[in-house]
């Protein structure tokens, strides 16, 4: 592991103060950074430690939502009961991530921010555009099972692999960020990248910026909401494609919809499409399969020395179809 | 670069200097002979250094040493005061939930942890509903202890184990 200096600031302002810095980087839960430490992924000259300095509580705010400071762990989140109540879709996202070790340490404003998954990312005897820039794409035609057919770019298919992420893109979470500037609120949607020309950015943030919360807006609709996981085992795997949901269904008609992808993308992946041709519309099978075609209408499914990934087309077909199906049984019975 | 830290595991405080780089396992294992939490892959998949880190179950393989200054630590042989045992390692010896046992610190560090967040109410992605008080059913053992791989597979008895302790048998 290359060497590197240890600062623990006072106070958030003096952590965005010194993380500016080249070569800096902000320590939240650590589960990511460390083992890209040890497997040479990550080579920072000065981890900023900021774990215990942002808020570690969920709060409600004026307008009906809730607020998670950053340092909320994924298990703290998960088992809040506003949570469970208002936002199943979310707290069934992060169950569904990790284990309950790295729960008990990960965090909400760490979770976001981990990185891929891609064996050749993680692997540094392999170029790989995301960790080296201009080096190229080892994945494209090597193993592509867990890599994108939304959003590619020829220099990265890369998946976003975070589950939590999928239900904040669904929920419209905003995403407080203080940086050497002061502070902004960027829309979760927006604050993943897609690869282009330049996969080496995984989000909007520049250095020194840190997420010092997640604000969750109020969604009535969102009490009837899931978030359903297809993996390679019943526990402890990644997605290969994960649907978020919220669903209102009055007399058999779909008042209003969110729905984000996850395994699908270098972020978090909202169907807009698939929303736009469901609002208004009938609540059946058909109509979710025809939402799903809309969605994928562009999708580019990856060759692979593994037999590539076109199987997650159909598979996010079935997983939508599946989690609307349950919804709307749950509304109308 | 170096740093001074203070960590208590198993009851015992301990100062020591530490490369910024040390995980907390290393410290633990190495500088401290504490020997309890396993180095399986060290990279936070297989769940063999599973202690109990400030009242939670965590992985020292995947925490900087410096960033856990003023930690409270309980490793499995901290559980129970010496030559007694704690429930829950009864009850891995009642059901034979090992073979090798290397797993098994982490194992039983795990399990005692699961208790305390079932009798918090805590849901896991096994619970059918979420807002209920979650039972202790095959289901739900394994998918909460599915961050502790054992490769000799004595899973089959580990589920029973943990639901002994939990005094559903």
């Amino acid at each position: 592991m290359k060497p590197f200096d240890y600062a623990r600031p006072g106070d958030v302002a003096e952590a965005v103060r010194v993380a500016t810095l080249p070569g800096a980087v902000f320590l939240g839960g650590g589960t990511n950074l460390v083992d890209h430490l040890k497997l040479g992924v990550a080579r920072p000259d000065l981890v900023v430690d900021v774990r215990t300095l942002t808020s570690r509580e969920v709060t409600d705010t004026e307008d009906g939502g809730l607020r998670a400071g950053a340092a909320v762990t994924n298990s703290e989140l998960a088992a809040d009961r506003r949570v469970r109540e208002r936002y199943p879709v979310l707290a069934q996202a992060l169950l569904a991530g990790a284990t309950g070790q790295l729960r008990n340490t990960a965090t909400t404003g760490g979770n976001p921010l981990q990185r891929t998954r891609c064996v050749y990312f993680q692997d540094v005897t392999t170029p790989c555009n995301k960790r080296e820039p201009g080096t190229g794409c080892s994945a494209i035609g090597g193993t592509t099972r867990n890599h994108a057919v939304l959003g590619a770019s020829q220099a990265c298919i890369a998946t976003h692999p975070s589950d939590m992420a999928v239900a904040l893109a669904a929920l419209d979470a905003c995403v407080q960020v203080l940086g050497p500037t002061g502070e902004r609120t960027v829309p979760f949607t927006e604050l993943h990248r897609l690869p282009g020309d330049d996969p080496s950015r995984d989000t909007v943030l520049e250095q020194g910026e840190l997420i010092t919360a997640m604000g969750l807006p109020p969604l009535p609709a969102a009490r009837t909401s899931a978030y359903r996981k297809v993996r390679d085992r019943a526990s402890y795997a990644f997605a290969l494609v994960s649907v978020a949901a919220v669903l209102d269904v009055r007399d058999g008609v779909v008042q209003d919809v969110r729905i984000a992808l996850g395994g699908v993308a270098h972020k978090p992946w909202r169907a807009t499409r698939a929303e736009q041709a469901l609002r208004g519309g009938p609540a059946t099978p058909d109509a979710f399969a025809a939402a799903a075609a809309e969605e994928l209408a562009d999708a580019r499914p990856q060759p692979g020395i593994d037999g590539g990934n076109g199987f997650k087309v159909p598979l996010v077909t079935r997983t939508l179809v599946a989690t609307l199906r349950d919804l709307t049984a749950a509304q109308e019975g | 670069m170096d740093a001074e830290i203070s960590l208590r595991v198993d009851g015992q405080a301990h100062r020591l200097t530490v490369d910024t780089r040390t995980t907390l396992l290393d410290a633990m294992r190495e500088r401290l002979g504490v020997t309890s939490p396993k180095k399986g892959c060290d990279h936070g998949q297989c769940g063999a250094c599973t202690v109990l880190l400030d009242g939670e179950r965590q992985l020292p393989c995947l925490a900087l040493a410096v960033a856990h200054d003023g930690a409270e630590i309980t490793t499995a042989d901290g559980l129970a005061p010496p030559g007694e045992l704690h429930p829950v390692q009864q009850a891995f010896l009642d059901q034979d939930a090992f073979q090798c046992g290397y797993c098994t610190p982490g194992q039983v560090c795990s399990a005692v942890a699961v208790l305390d967040e079932v009798a918090r109410g805590w849901p896991s992605h096994a619970s059918t509903d979420l807002t209920a008080d979650p039972e202790l059913d095959h289901d739900e053992v394994s998918e909460r202890m599915s961050g502790n791989l054992c490769r000799c597979a004595a899973y089959v008895n580990i589920v029973p184990a943990v639901q002994q302790a939990g005094g559903r048998s």
